[in-house]
């Protein structure tokens, strides 16, 4: 009886601990593909609780040093300002690296230009540039078209085309990736930017710097508007918060991740 | 009772919007919200002028104003003085049928239909501009003006219609040199109904202005509308950070204008009322 009751306790005692539950706050970039992986697994696992919320990258770590979270999203590595906030409050940062992402530049189909380097492009986005003359096509004016700024991918194109320098506000705005993709279709003289898996054939590629983003060349690391997706969690994870990353980085997993529209690892 | 209730709740709504709005006047001053040139709400450091979207609602309402007006109000006469009764019966219902689509149905239509026939008529960039919102917004305006006018025009009395026409005058003069100066009271209510409708639509400039946050210089330019930047950046803007204060001081901005029309159309109706 005595174990009975003991056993019970045991159990109503550690119910939290084993149907875990997980935060997961951050990055927008790794929302798609976090979102993706967390139904399936508790679909697997019944009982577990998984919550999700973004915020960006910043605001995930922010969370993480304060203990809020259990895994940050983020779209960049950690930068050392944070990891000492971490190392204070005895947070011990860990980076799991989930995925890759890659931004591709594309452009109307009937558009002749087929490589831009990387300066042409920001300086299309700064407002240099406004005439694909000046690039080896047809006089027409360049309609740059950005994605909002409150989207994962807007930040990523700042950091790895801009330089951190301010998109020209001629540039129009496009709340969703769909919108995008629609506008430059049917809009002749457009540019925009956009992550690989969300590419359409109503739309072109452009090269950058001679090498065409592609799963291949994002792998590689041939292709520069890439880079890692990252999970990070404080300590090696335990129990299942392990489990859940070990389900993101399996192959059904990794599944997910390219069905959301980012790269597979391998 | 009933309007008690709506005060109480117009009352709740402002005093939210001001609460939630006012801490970004800590980071920004007045003037620099208002009358700066740059919206850059995700930088570091952030940028938060709102001037060029303040231009862009401003912009678009009156480009879709100068289109709609005229078409409602004309339309208004066709069916209230000119047409016989059953095209009347007809025409109406079927204007009043425009008030009911959507608006992002009619977003949609701008995007997919008008906007690449603006680029190819007028040979033009892009077709996701100010005239293109304006357009999408006249056509959402034309049946408030419309069935608005032709009720002031149907209330003249019909004594004063008949002197006219007594005295000698055709019935387009009578039209035009007595039955609408006698309704213009109804008029200017519609026009300004009409305008307010056109300020506060969300969907469609999202949709259709293109979104670039700077000061048009043609009407083929593009432009971010308040209504347009706060839809599409309140659903990313972080819980009680800066730019979630900013996009609620721009709804401040924005519930200020339609106030001051609505006061003007309040205004108007008294003053021809006499």
């Amino acid at each position: 009886m005595k174990k009975i009751i003991l056993l019970l306790a045991l159990v109503m005692f550690s119910t939290p601990a084993f149907a875990g539950k997980i935060e997961i706050k951050g990055s927008t970039t790794v929302l798609p593909l976090a979102q993706k992986t967390m139904e399936a697994y508790m679909a697997l696992n019944k009982g577990t609780v998984i919550t999700l919320s973004g915020g960006g990258t910043g605001n995930g770590f922010k969370a993480l040093i304060d203990g809020t979270t259990t895994i940050c999203n983020a779209s960049r590595f950690i930068k050392d300002k944070e990891v000492k906030a971490a190392v204070e409050k005895n947070i011990v940062p860990v980076a799991h690296r989930v995925a890759l992402d890659c931004i591709v530049p594309i452009v109307h189909k009937n558009n002749p230009v087929k490589n831009l380097t990387k300066v042409q492009l920001k300086e299309i986005y700064t407002g240099k540039i406004t005439n694909w003359k000046e690039l080896g096509g047809p006089d027409m004016k360049i309609v740059v078209i950005a994605r909002d700024s409150s989207s994962g991918t807007f930040d990523a194109w700042k950091e790895m085309v801009m330089d951190e320098e301010r998109v020209t506000p001629a540039a129009l705005t496009q709340p969703s990736n769909g919108g995008l993709v629609t506008q430059i279709g049917s809009t002749k003289g457009a540019i925009g930017y956009i992550a690989l898996g969300y590419v359409t054939k109503a739309v072109k590629i452009v090269s950058v710097d001679g090498v065409m983003g592609s799963d291949k060349t994002a792998k590689n690391g041939q292709y520069k508007i890439s880079r890692p997706l990252f999970m990070f969690t404080n300590g090696w994870p335990e129990g299942e918060t392990l489990d859940y990353i070990n389900f993101v980085l399996s192959p059904k997993g990794q599944a997910l991740v390219k069905a959301a529209g980012s790269i597979t690892l391998n | 009772m009933t309007a008690f209730v709506s005060v109480t709740i117009l009352g709740l709504i402002m005093i939210f919007l001001i609460k939630e709005g006012l801490p970004i006047f800590s980071h920004v001053s007045v003037k620099e919200f208002i009358f700066g040139k740059f919206w850059y709400p995700t930088d570091d450091p952030p940028a938060y002028g709102i001037f060029p979207l303040i231009v862009g609602t401003f912009s678009v309402t009156l480009l879709s104003t100068v289109i709609s007006v005229p078409l409602g109000v004309m339309s208004a006469i066709y069916i209230a003085e000119i047409a016989r009764e059953r095209l009347a019966a007809i025409a109406k219902p079927m204007v009043e049928l425009l008030a009911s689509i959507p608006s992002v149905v009619v977003g949609f239509f701008g995007m997919v239909v008008v906007s690449p026939f603006l680029q190819d008529t007028f040979d033009i960039p892009s077709g996701l501009n100010l005239f293109n919102a304006a357009l999408m917004l006249a056509f959402m305006a034309v049946p408030t003006i419309c069935s608005v006018t032709e009720d002031a025009l149907r209330s003249v009395p019909k004594s004063l219609r008949e002197g006219s026409l007594a005295l000698g005058a055709t019935h387009l003069e009578t039209i035009a040199r007595i039955t609408v100066p006698a309704a213009v009271s109804g008029i200017s209510t519609a026009v300004i109904l009409g305008m307010s409708r056109a300020v506060g639509e969300t969907m469609v400039v999202l949709m259709v202005a293109g979104g670039a946050a700077m000061s048009p210089s043609s009407i083929f330019d593009p432009v971010r509308p308040m209504p347009a930047s706060i839809a599409a950046e309140m659903g990313e803007a972080p819980f009680g950070a800066e730019h979630y204060n900013a996009l609620f001081a721009t709804g401040v901005v924005l519930f200020l204008f339609t106030l001051v029309f609505n006061v003007c159309a309040a205004r108007i109706a008294r003053r021809y009322k006499r």
